[in-house]
């Protein structure tokens, strides 16, 4: 017999389940039980940048929306610095870079308000154009799904991005981008997320 | 930035997206294969809590709904454990967050229709930071299973669901706690979503006797083990080093 690595296994992912909203989101989901709701607030009030609205709505296989998702995002600041105690720059006083949302029960639309990200580091020296990481839960997905959102009006930064270059099928890639408008003088972001099908959006395994 | 990268997620470990028999997986997992990333800051960063975030009574779900002087019917369990990661090194001051339906199957949450009654004094929702040791613990009551639409007669066994964060976005994870002995565990379509038995053990809590409070609370031990790190990387020129 060979030796034991003796690692431990990580453990077991299960879905977030249809109620996911009680536990994580309780305030949103019309639940007051806790004096502060984490995740509300991506970037603070002192955050520098662009101030952003992103968008959208969660398709199944059936290209019906997903009712029940909830999503977290993760980014940088308009500087690229990610609030985490590894990035030895500083961020604005507020900023987390984190933030969680949910669908609307009727619609599936969610949407969140932030600023927009700065080329964040990447690999080998290189820097990763701006993006949004997020991460989708809901009954039904029995492992989080992990993608990203890249900007359309970044195309020279999404077109050397070593991660969007890592996908060989070059239509996918368009998946990642979400489409700039402006709404009542306010810039919004859509990222639709289809977790099925055609035009599928590409997830990672991070 | 330090490189360092997260040990691969064992894909074969954790369920498929597809899993037929729990119906909700047809529709809502992805046909093509996921793009690998290796880790950057993207991943290996997270988001970073503290005490201010939460308040103390947020662990105890007997007293965090209920009203005053009162408390929810159910068995009063402890739920408790240590947050580690694949190396065996504790996770300390990460986030755990859970949520569960009370003792008779039913969640608060207004798309849960089951006809067993909402307990008024209790939500079900609690969270907690792990201490320098990783530890963590929860005081609740045990709840009851539930029906669910997949089968004509499926029952979810008795389960707490667990969010832990970890130190990267990368270590994310949702899980569900389930309980030792209970025969329905077995028989669910969301647990056998998991291949491997050994895996799917890790998911049920000990009863741990020594943890109990005599004459006050039964105690249930839960370890979650997060991905683990490594110290040194093949490539070792990210940006910053």
């Amino acid at each position: 017999m060979p030796q034991e690595l003796n690692y431990l296994k990580e453990t077991p992912s299960q879905t977030a389940g249809p109620y996911v909203h009680i536990g994580l989101a309780p305030g949103a989901a019309g639940f007051d039980i806790y004096k502060q709701e984490l995740g509300w607030d991506i970037a603070g009030p002192n955050a520098k940048g662009e101030r952003i609205r992103v968008e959208g709505v969660v398709v199944d296989g059936t290209g019906s929306p997903v009712k029940d998702v909830l999503l977290e995002a993760w980014q940088a600041n308009s500087e690229g610095v990610f609030a985490h105690p590894e990035d030895s720059r500083d961020v604005e006083n507020g900023f987390r870079g984190w933030g969680r949302v949910i669908t609307d029960f009727e619609t599936g639309e969610w949407g969140f308000d932030t600023v927009k990200p700065g080329a964040s580091p990447a690999r080998g020296g290189t820097l990763a154009a701006p993006h949004i990481n997020l991460w989708v839960v809901a009954r039904g997905i029995n492992v989080g799904l992990n993608t990203r959102l890249y900007f359309d009006d970044e195309p020279e930064a999404n077109a050397k991005d070593a991660v969007l270059n890592l996908i060989e099928w070059e239509k996918r890639r368009a998946t990642l981008i979400a489409k700039r408008s402006e709404r009542d003088g306010k810039v919004l972001y859509r990222f639709d997320i289809k977790i099925q099908g055609e035009d599928e959006t590409v997830f990672f395994d991070i | 930035m330090k490189p360092a990268e997260f040990y691969q997620r064992d894909r074969e470990w954790h369920p498929p997206a597809l899993t037929p028999d729990y119906k909700t997986s047809v529709s809502r997992s992805p046909q093509y294969a996921l793009i690998s990333l290796q880790g950057s800051p993207s991943e290996i960063t997270g988001p970073v809590f503290g005490q201010n975030d939460i308040d103390p009574v947020d662990n105890d779900l007997i007293k965090n709904y209920a009203q005053p002087g009162e408390g929810p019917i159910g068995e009063r369990i402890i739920l408790h454990g240590r947050v580690l990661d694949e190396n065996g090194r504790p996770v300390p001051g990460t986030l755990v967050e859970l949520w569960q339906a009370n003792a008779g199957g039913r969640y608060r949450h207004k798309k849960d229709t089951y006809l067993a009654p909402i307990d008024l004094n209790f939500g079900g929702c609690g969270r907690t930071l792990t201490d320098e040791n990783g530890y963590y613990y929860f005081r609740t009551v045990k709840p009851g299973a539930y029906p669910w639409r997949n089968w004509v007669n499926s029952w979810r066994p008795a389960h707490i669901h667990m969010s832990i964060f970890g130190s990267g976005f990368a270590q994310r994870l949702i899980t569900q706690c389930y309980f030792e002995g209970d025969p329905l565990i077995h028989k669910c379509p969301i647990v056998n979503t998991i291949p491997d038995p050994d895996a799917i053990d890790q998911l049920i809590a000990r009863l741990d006797m020594n943890a109990t409070i005599p004459l006050d609370s039964i105690a249930y031990k839960f370890d979650i083990v997060l991905r683990g790190r490594r110290s040194t990387l093949f490539e070792n020129r990210l940006e910053g080093n």
